[in-house]
C-alpha cells in the first residue's frame, strides 16, 4: 500500500451565494446520477398523469355532460398542473427518507452550503419533471388536445409549469423534514393526491356551489390551470372567477413565489437543525 | 508547556430528553496523536463525537477542534475534520467513484483534481475494482473502507473514527487499522471511539475511558494494562476439584476467585507479578487439581470497566438520575473495586484532571462502606 499522498482543503470560501450555487450544482448532480442508476421508481411516477388521463378521460368523460373529446382536451391542462402540484409528495417523500441516510451527515460535517442540499433536490425534481412531462403530452396529442396559442406562450406555459413545480417540492420537503417518517410521508401523500379535486383541474368550477367554488379557484392548482389553458390557447380566462383564476400567469407567479418565500427559509434552517 | 491540543473539550454536556447523555466530558488529545475513546454502549461515545463534529450543539460547557470552537466557528471546524460514523455516511445509490468525485466537489477541488483524488483514494483502499458498481452491493468491509476514504478527499487535521471496526471481520478490521496508524505516521491527528480494548491497545496513544458520560479514567494503553493486569482462569472436569483449584488460584493471583460452577472453572484477576502459565498449571497438578483448560489472558471491556469504575459495563446504559444504583450493584466485588480505584485514582491525578471529582467521590464511598 502506497502512501496517500496529501491533499490540502482549499481555502474558497464555502458561504454565500457563490458557495451555494456551486454547491447546488454538484448536489444537482447527485440526484440526476441516483435517477440514472435507479430509473424504476421514476418511470413509475411518470405513468400516473397518463394512466388518470385515460381513466378520468374515458370512464368519466363518458358521465359528463360535456362531450368526451372535449372534456379530454379540458383534462390536459389540469392534469399538466396537478403533475406540477405533486411536487409536494415527492419533495415529502424523498426528504423523509434522506434524513435517514447517513450521507446527510457527511454532508453536514463538510463545509459546504447548508441551502445546497436541498436546493440541488429541488432543482433536480424540476429537471426530471420536464422530462417528465413529455409522455403525458404525447398521450395527450393522442386523445384529442392541442397547443393552438403560439410557440411563445407554450414554451411559457413550460417554464410556468416548473416553477410551479420547483416550488411546491420546497413545501414537500419542508413537510418531509418536519415527519422525518418515509409512512406519514405516504399517508400525506395520499392527501395532497386530493388537492387537484379542489380545483379547475378535472372540473369547471362554474357549478360548484358558491363557497365551494370560491375554495377551489383559491387553490393554487387553480391559477396554474387556468394559466396553462390560457396560454396553450385551449380555453379563454374565466372573467367571473377569483383573482388568481381571473389573472392565471400572475396569479401562478405570486403563488409560486409566496410558497418558495415562506418554504425556502423554513426548510433550510429544518435542515441545518435536523440531527441537532 | 506548549502542547497544542487537536480536540480540547470541558464540561459537555448533552440530554436527550430523560437521558443525560454527556455529564461534563473532558478531553484533551494533542496535535499528531491518536486517542482511543472506550466505552461500552451507551456511555456516550457517539454523542461526544457528534459534539466535536458540529453535528449536535452541546448543552453546555465548550469544546475546540484544530483551534475552532464547535459552537461558536462550526463552519471553520468543518474545513479541517474528516469523519466516519458509525452507519455508513456515503451514498449508497451511487457508485464508489461518484461518491468520492462528489465529495470532491463539496470540497471544492477542480473536476480534474477531483477525479485524480477518488482514483488515488479507490487504489489506495483497494476499491478500484468495484469503483463503478453501486455502493448497496458492496461488502460491510469495502463500504467502511470507502467511509474512511470519503473522509480524506482533503487531508484532515483531525479525523473522527465512531467504531471503526464495529461488526466487520479481522481482515476487513486489520485494514482499518492499518490505514489509521498510516494516517497518524502521518501527523493526523485521530480520535477513535470503541468497544475493544484490543483496538485501544493497537492503535491509540492514550486512552479515555468513557463511562455514564465522563471521562472515567485516562492514561497510555501501558498504564492501562498495568493497573488493569491479566486474568487467569482455570477449567477442571472435577466439580469435587473446583474449591481447591479456588484457593490455589487466589494464592498465585492475588486476587479473588470466581467460581462458575456450571462450566467447572474458576478465574480471578492477577494482581501479583511473575505468574506463567506453565507455573499456575505445575501448582494446580500439585495441589491435585485435573486442569482440562488454563489461561492468562486480557480482560473483557466488562472486566476493564469493574476494576477501574466499580460499575459494570451494562451498567453504563443508564437514564438520567440513575447513575448511583447503577455503580457497585453486586456487593461482592466492590473490595475489588475499591482497590482498583485507588489505582485508578494515582492514575487520574497523574494523568489527567478529567476524571480526580468522581473519583475521589467514589472512592471515598467505598471507603466508608468498607469501614462499616
Amino acid at each position: 500500500m502506497s502512501a496517500l499522498t496529501h491533499q490540502p482543503s482549499t481555502a474558497l470560501g464555502s458561504r454565500g451565494p457563490n458557495a451555494l450555487l456551486l454547491d447546488g450544482w454538484a448536489m444537482l448532480g447527485r440526484h440526476l446520477q441516483r435517477t440514472r442508476h435507479n430509473p424504476g421508481l421514476w418511470i413509475l411516477t411518470q405513468t400516473m398523469p397518463v394512466t388518470m388521463l385515460l381513466f378520468f378521460g374515458y370512464v368519466f368523460g363518458s358521465a359528463l355532460a360535456m362531450p368526451g373529446a372535449e372534456y379530454r382536451a379540458f383534462l390536459v391542462p389540469g392534469l399538466l398542473a396537478a403533475t406540477a402540484a405533486n411536487g409536494i409528495m415527492n419533495g415529502m417523500f424523498q426528504a423523509a427518507q434522506d434524513t435517514h441516510r447517513g450521507v446527510m451527515d457527511r454532508f453536514r460535517t463538510l463545509p459546504m452550503s447548508r441551502a445546497a442540499v436541498p436546493l440541488g433536490q429541488a432543482a433536480a425534481d424540476a429537471v426530471t419533471t420536464a422530462f417528465g412531462l413529455v409522455p403525458l403530452i404525447l398521450v395527450g396529442l393522442a386523445v384529442g388536445w392541442r397547443i393552438e396559442g403560439g410557440a411563445a406562450e407554450a414554451l411559457g406555459a413550460f417554464g410556468l409549469l416548473l416553477l410551479f413545480r420547483f416550488a411546491t417540492t420546497w413545501i414537500g420537503m419542508f413537510l418531509g423534514l418536519l415527519t422525518r417518517n418515509e409512512e406519514a410521508a405516504g399517508q400525506l401523500g395520499s392527501i395532497t393526491f386530493m388537492l387537484p379535486l379542489l380545483s379547475n383541474a378535472y372540473i369547471p368550477t362554474e357549478g360548484l356551489p358558491g363557497w365551494l367554488r370560491v375554495v377551489a379557484e383559491w387553490n393554487p392548482i387553480s391559477a396554474a390551470t387556468a394559466a396553462v389553458r390560457d396560454l396553450f390557447g385551449n380555453a379563454p380566462v374565466p372573467a367571473d372567477a377569483a383573482w388568481p383564476v381571473a389573472h392565471p400567469v400572475a396569479g401562478t407567479l405570486l403563488w409560486s413565489l409566496l410558497i418558495l418565500a415562506v418554504c425556502v427559509p423554513l426548510t433550510v434552517r429544518r435542515y441545518a437543525r435536523s440531527g441537532r | 508547556m506548549t502542547t497544542t491540543y487537536a480536540v480540547l473539550s470541558e464540561g459537555l454536556e448533552k440530554r436527550f430528553g430523560p437521558v443525560h447523555a454527556l455529564r461534563g466530558l473532558d478531553l484533551a488529545v494533542p496535535e499528531g496523536t491518536v486517542c482511543g475513546v472506550l466505552g461500552p454502549n451507551g456511555a456516550g461515545k457517539t454523542t461526544a463525537v457528534r459534539l466535536l463534529t458540529t453535528l449536535l450543539a452541546p448543552d453546555g460547557g465548550t469544546a475546540h477542534v484544530a483551534g475552532h470552537d464547535v459552537s461558536r466557528a462550526p463552519h471553520a471546524v468543518r474545513r479541517h475534520i474528516g469523519v466516519t460514523g458509525q452507519d455508513s455516511s456515503v451514498d449508497t445509490e451511487l457508485t464508489g467513484r461518484e461518491n468520492l468525485r462528489l465529495f470532491a466537489r463539496l470540497h471544492r477541488l477542480s473536476a480534474r483534481a477531483g477525479a485524480a483524488r477518488a482514483d488515488e483514494l479507490l487504489a489506495h483502499f483497494e476499491l478500484a475494482d468495484a469503483a463503478d458498481r453501486p455502493v448497496s452491493t458492496w461488502s460491510g468491509g469495502m463500504r467502511r473502507r470507502l467511509d474512511l476514504a470519503a473522509s480524506l478527499v482533503t487531508s484532515p487535521r483531525v479525523l473522527f473514527l465512531d467504531e471503526p471496526t464495529t461488526g466487520l471481520d479481522p481482515k476487513s478490521r486489520r485494514r482499518i487499522w492499518e490505514a489509521v496508524r498510516e494516517l497518524a505516521s502521518q501527523g493526523t491527528t485521530v480520535l477513535l471511539t470503541t468497544q475493544y480494548l484490543e483496538e485501544t491497545d493497537q492503535l491509540a496513544d492514550d486512552i479515555v475511558l468513557i463511562d455514564h458520560g465522563r471521562a472515567a479514567v485516562t492514561g497510555t494503553p501501558a498504564e492501562l494494562k498495568a493497573a488493569i493486569g491479566s486474568y487467569a482462569e482455570v477449567v477442571t472436569q472435577d466439580p469435587a476439584a473446583l474449591a481447591a483449584a479456588a484457593v490455589v488460584l487466589g494464592g498465585l493471583t492475588g486476587g479473588e476467585p470466581a467460581l462458575d460452577h456450571e462450566r467447572l472453572s474458576v478465574g480471578a484477576a492477577v494482581s501479583r507479578p511473575g505468574l506463567t502459565l506453565p507455573r499456575l498449571v505445575r501448582e494446580m497438578d500439585a495441589a491435585g487439581v485435573p486442569v482440562s483448560d488454563a489461561g492468562l489472558r486480557a480482560p473483557t471491556l466488562d472486566e476493564v470497566f469493574l476494576k477501574l469504575t466499580g460499575n459494570t459495563a451494562a451498567a453504563s446504559v443508564a437514564p438520567d438520575g440513575a447513575d448511583t444504583g447503577g455503580a457497585d450493584t453486586d456487593g461482592a466485588h466492590s473490595e475489588d473495586a475499591g482497590h482498583a480505584e485507588d489505582a485508578a485514582r494515582t492514575k487520574a491525578t497523574k494523568t489527567g484532571k478529567a476524571a480526580k471529582t468522581r473519583k475521589t467521590r467514589k472512592t471515598g464511598k467505598d471507603t466508608e462502606r468498607r469501614a462499616a
